[in-house]
């Protein structure tokens, strides 16, 4: 996998890789859910590090995977999360033309990138890290050399750039507080200012005869409470059916009567 | 197998990026797909420093890491904070300097 | 030969002639309101002080021997720019002298009148003031030695003639005759200007003494040319055909300056100025001969729109544009009449002026009042007005020995020295003189009363009585003084030169014939104005009397020759800058918002249609590089 000239498991690597990293990036682009696009371009990053480790870099293939999947990609599903993880962006295209036009620039763009590119590399040679890598005892060991001696200044200037960024982030994100914060009787007394239900949404309750998340809570007249369920799963229509006979048991019990399969109350 | 075929790829994920920049909506999907072409400009400064034969192609493509996750932080807070006052995450939204 | 001596001992004040009435003119326009009460008063003392000053002159220039009469004081060095050097020089000769006494005198008179006539006017200190100016930049015109300082005097002139036919500015027919004679001179002005660039670029210099010693190294086609010139400005100043439409109008202004611009002086300036030139017009034959035709025909048309006109200073005015008509003709016989335009000029101006100023004391008898077809046997009622009006009027007419009879027989008699067609002509005028002069006298001071109900004619104070006698006397005896005491042949030989040409008939025939047709005119007038009853309202009259009546068509062919295409050229300026200019730059701005308009649509606010464009950029950069590559 080091040298000059692409062995054929490289080869292999290589074909495979590349198309799950191109299968990636296309499901990225083309999903409706977001958290889809998030998992396909994690897809992508991680054959991406694996093409980096054929390529030499094992300490960028290692950094790939840790900083970038590992760091930022979940950064973005933390957003995602935030800004709402069912947001779905509709298939009709607002702007007039743009779809269009952005297919064909964009297809055009690749096109000539390629043909291009591959015009001008078609009698290259590749040297291969061999002899770098192995010069300061390893790869990591000969980045380091190049980080702190040819590219200190870029260096120290990326690291004020992180901390900038940090800064930044948490000012941009800072929420101030122009009221002073309410408190546990202010809330409480909103809550019933109202004049809705003001208490917590039924849990499963006296009647229950299940506690899955998903089944809703039973009330006395044997009708299902629809609050009891979580609103995600209400939102996907999650909600199960409850089973009839626990409806008559239910309603047996409240009416008072006493046939139970127990005896007397 | 021609190691150039490495830079084809990656121009080929950067232009699928570009598509993803002008296609989506969701501030956060463009966000990725410029992610997406970041990545692929790594991916084509490493094969080159295999070329080349010496890592300044790899030290460059970790700065650039570097970089690509400071700017991520920086535009994941703006559009947090964007969201917070627009309620809503779509990058046509802010169209304030239409004409 | 003549020398040029420099100014010394009295000569030596000339400077202080022009700048009495300057300064005076000076104080009474800064000074404003508070010179109100002690400013005419000021006014009139300037202009005596230069009479005085003027008559001390004459008296020691008449005691130096005839070639040593002409001085030249140099006050200040004007213009010295490469080759053109003019110095503000003023140059006294006998020629001048005359014309100073002529100014000074009678404008002293009509100063002096003007007290009484203008005493009821709230701006009377203006008045002096105007007045003052008035003489100052005529003085400056006779005085000066060369042609651009006479310029200077000329357009100064001009000015207070406009300032004062426009006095009463409130008057929109006056401003709009000030306007008028203000343009009209203006053609001639630019004659003027064009006749002293002339004489540069063939002379090298403008002083009198350069330009009239190098007369003889000059082609003919040019002096013609200058003659031609000088003609028009001639013409221009002093109302001959074509330049005459603005006199009549001028009689807007109060009558003093009737008197004194356009009967004594402003008028006698054209004159002046081709007398002052006769070298050029020796040598140019077919210019004299211009301006013989300028004269003769200017003599008939001021004689007829004068017999015609019921205002009586609008008649005068006539009458004025006739006599100066024969000074113009007898200028442009050459040597034999140059004398005699100046003799003329000189009568007619002290007898003009008593007679505008006679009409001004009747006017200020009938509450101001012009028609002539409301006066009538005034002759009881403004004895001394009377008496002087017929000094002048026999003056006028021509009768031995009042003084215009000498001057202008010298005229007709100089002109059947030349050519018995325009001596012939010349008599004929004479008597139309008579005839529309007699007319004036019958309808103003005999036959019947036709006053209006409202007037009450008394006879003038004395402030503007008493000049009127002094012209009177000096219309009867001024003309014999100067030929026989003065010998004004003699005296203004040096200048402008004299000869005699022997006529076919002996003289008296002449004077014998001249006198017969004055006085048949004089009958016909009489017959058909005093002994008829003069109707009211102006009967229809005939062909020529209507014509006469609208100044013969002057201004209605100044109107189409030249003030409608002005005023069409003035349009269709006015239109192309409207439509064309304004339309084009209207339109560029509606283009620029337009195009603008169209552009400002590519800024649609969407953050993906400029990574759209992004990209489109990037696509142009890659084919560059592409075919940089390739090629």
């Amino acid at each position: 996998m080091t040298g000059g000239e692409v062995g054929t498991g490289e080869a292999i690597v290589f074909w495979v890789s590349g198309t799950l990293a191109v299968i990636g990036a296309l499901g990225m682009v083309l999903s409706r859910k977001a958290v889809h696009s998030a998992l396909f371009i994690a897809l992508t990053m991680i054959n991406l590090a694996i093409l980096y480790v054929a390529n030499s870099a094992p300490f960028l293939g290692m950094v790939q995977i840790i900083v970038y999947t590992g760091a930022v990609m979940m950064l973005f599903l933390f957003v995602l999360m935030v800004v709402g993880v069912d947001a779905s962006d509709s298939l009709i295209e607002t702007i007039k033309g743009q779809r269009v036009a952005a297919l064909l620039m964009g297809i055009g763009f690749s096109i000539l990138l390629i043909a291009g590119l591959g015009n001008g590399l078609l009698e290259t040679t590749s040297v291969g890290l061999d002899a770098a890598n192995s010069a300061n005892g390893g790869n990591v060991e000969g980045l380091a050399l190049l980080i702190f001696t040819d590219y200190l200044i870029a260096f120290e200037v990326t690291a004020a750039l992180l901390i900038t960024a940090a800064m930044g982030a948490m000012i941009l994100t800072h929420r101030e507080r122009w009221y002073p914060r309410k408190t546990q009787r202010q809330l409480s007394q909103e809550r019933f200012a109202v004049g809705e239900h003001p208490g917590q949404l039924p849990p499963p309750g006296v009647y229950a005869r299940h506690n899955a998340v998903d089944t809703p809570a039973l009330l006395p007249d044997g009708s299902t409470s629809d609050l009891s369920v979580p609103e995600p799963l209400r939102a996907r229509d999650d909600v199960r059916e409850v089973d009839q006979d626990d409806i008559e048991g239910i309603r047996r019990l409240s009416s008072g009567s006493s046939t139970t399969d127990k005896g007397e109350r | 197998m021609n190691p150039a075929n490495y830079i084809l790829l990656s121009a080929l994920l950067f232009s699928i990026g570009a598509i993803g920049v002008l296609v989506r909506r969701n501030a956060i999907i463009v966000f990725m797909s410029v992610e997406l072409m970041l990545n692929a400009a790594n991916l084509a400064f490493v094969a080159f420093a295999r070329m080349n034969g010496n890592l300044d192609g790899q030290v460059v493509a970790f700065f650039v890491m570097v970089v690509a996750a400071a700017e991520v932080v920086v535009g994941l807070a703006i559009i947090v904070t964007i969201f917070r006052t627009r309620r809503s995450a779509s990058i046509d939204e802010p169209n304030l300097l239409k004409y | 030969m003549t020398e040029i001596l420099p100014a010394e001992g009295v000569f030596s004040l000339l400077w202080v002639l022009i700048a009495l009435p300057a300064v005076g003119a000076l104080i009474l326009l800064l000074g404003g309101r508070r010179t109100n009460t002690w400013g005419p008063y000021l006014g009139i003392l300037t202009v005596v002080g230069s009479a005085v000053i003027a008559i001390v002159m004459l008296l020691a220039m008449m005691a130096e021997p005839a070639e040593q009469r002409t001085v030249i004081q140099n006050v200040y060095d004007w213009v010295f720019v490469g080759s053109f050097q003019v110095s503000f020089a003023l140059q006294l000769d006998q020629l001048s002298i005359v014309f100073v006494l002529l100014i000074t005198l009678v404008g002293s008179l009509i100063f002096i009148y003007s007290l009484g006539y203008m005493a009821h006017d709230p701006d009377r200190r203006k008045f002096f003031a105007y007045l003052n100016l008035f003489v100052a930049a005529m003085l400056l015109l006779v005085l000066a030695n060369n042609y651009l300082l006479l310029y200077v005097g000329w357009e100064g002139v001009g000015l207070a003639s406009y300032l004062l036919i426009g006095f009463w500015q409130r008057k929109p027919t006056a401003a709009a005759a000030a306007k008028k004679a203000f343009v009209i001179n203006r053609v001639g002005d630019v004659g003027l200007s064009v006749a002293i660039m002339l004489i540069f670029i063939t002379f090298g210099s403008v002083t009198f003494q350069d330009v009239f010693g190098q007369v003889g190294e000059a082609s003919e086609g040019t002096l013609t040319a200058i003659g031609l010139l000088l003609l028009l400005a001639a013409a221009g100043k002093s109302a001959q055909f074509p330049l005459q439409a603005w006199l009549l109008d001028a009689m807007e202004g109060p009558t003093p300056v009737s008197a004194l611009i356009h009967a004594a002086t402003m008028v006698t300036a054209g004159v002046y100025l081709i007398a002052r030139s006769n070298a050029i017009y020796n040598a140019a034959t077919w210019a004299a001969t211009a301006v013989v035709v300028v004269g003769l025909i200017t003599i008939f048309m001021g004689a007829i729109i004068g017999s015609a006109k019921d205002d009586i200073k609008k008649s005068l005015a006539g009458s004025t544009m006739s006599q100066i008509g024969y000074m113009v003709f007898a200028a442009g016989l050459g040597p034999i009449g140059y004398v005699f335009a100046i003799f003329h000029l000189l009568t007619h101006g002290v007898f003009k002026a008593g007679l505008f100023l006679g009409a001004g004391s009747v006017m200020h008898g009938m509450n101001d009042g012009v028609n002539m077809r409301r006066y009538g046997a005034l002759k009881g009622v403004m004895v001394v007005t009377f008496i002087t009006f017929m000094a002048g009027y026999l003056a006028i007419i021509g009768i031995p020995p009042f003084s215009g009879f000498w001057s202008k027989d010298e005229i007709i008699h100089a002109a059947f020295e030349r050519n018995w067609v325009i001596g012939a002509a010349a008599i004929l005028a004479a008597g139309i003189t008579g005839f529309y002069m007699t007319r004036m006298i019958a309808m103003t001071f005999f036959g019947k009363k036709r006053w209006e109900d409202d007037a009450h004619p008394h006879e003038s104070p004395a402030v503007m009585t008493i000049p009127l006698v002094i012209l009177a006397l000096g219309s009867t005896f001024l003309g014999m003084a100067l030929l026989f005491w003065g010998d004004i042949e003699k005296w203004l030989e040096p200048v402008v030169g004299y000869e005699s040409v022997p006529t076919p008939l002996p003289t008296w025939v002449y004077i014998v014939v001249t006198l017969v047709v004055v006085i048949i005119g004089a009958i016909i007038g009489w017959v058909m104005y005093a002994r008829k009853e003069v109707p009211i309202e102006a009967p229809h009259g005939s062909v020529l009397t209507r014509a006469a009546r609208q100044d013969l068509y002057g201004d209605a062919v100044n109107d189409v020759l030249v003030v409608q295409p002005t005023y069409r050229t003035a349009d269709a300026l006015t239109t192309f800058d409207n439509k064309a200019v304004d339309g084009f730059v209207n339109w560029t701005a509606t283009f620029v918002g337009d195009l603008s308009k169209r552009l400002r649509r590519s800024q649609t606010g969407f953050a993906r249609s400029y990574a759209l464009s992004m990209v489109g950029g990037a696509i142009v950069l890659l084919v560059a590089l592409i075919l940089v590559r390739l090629s």
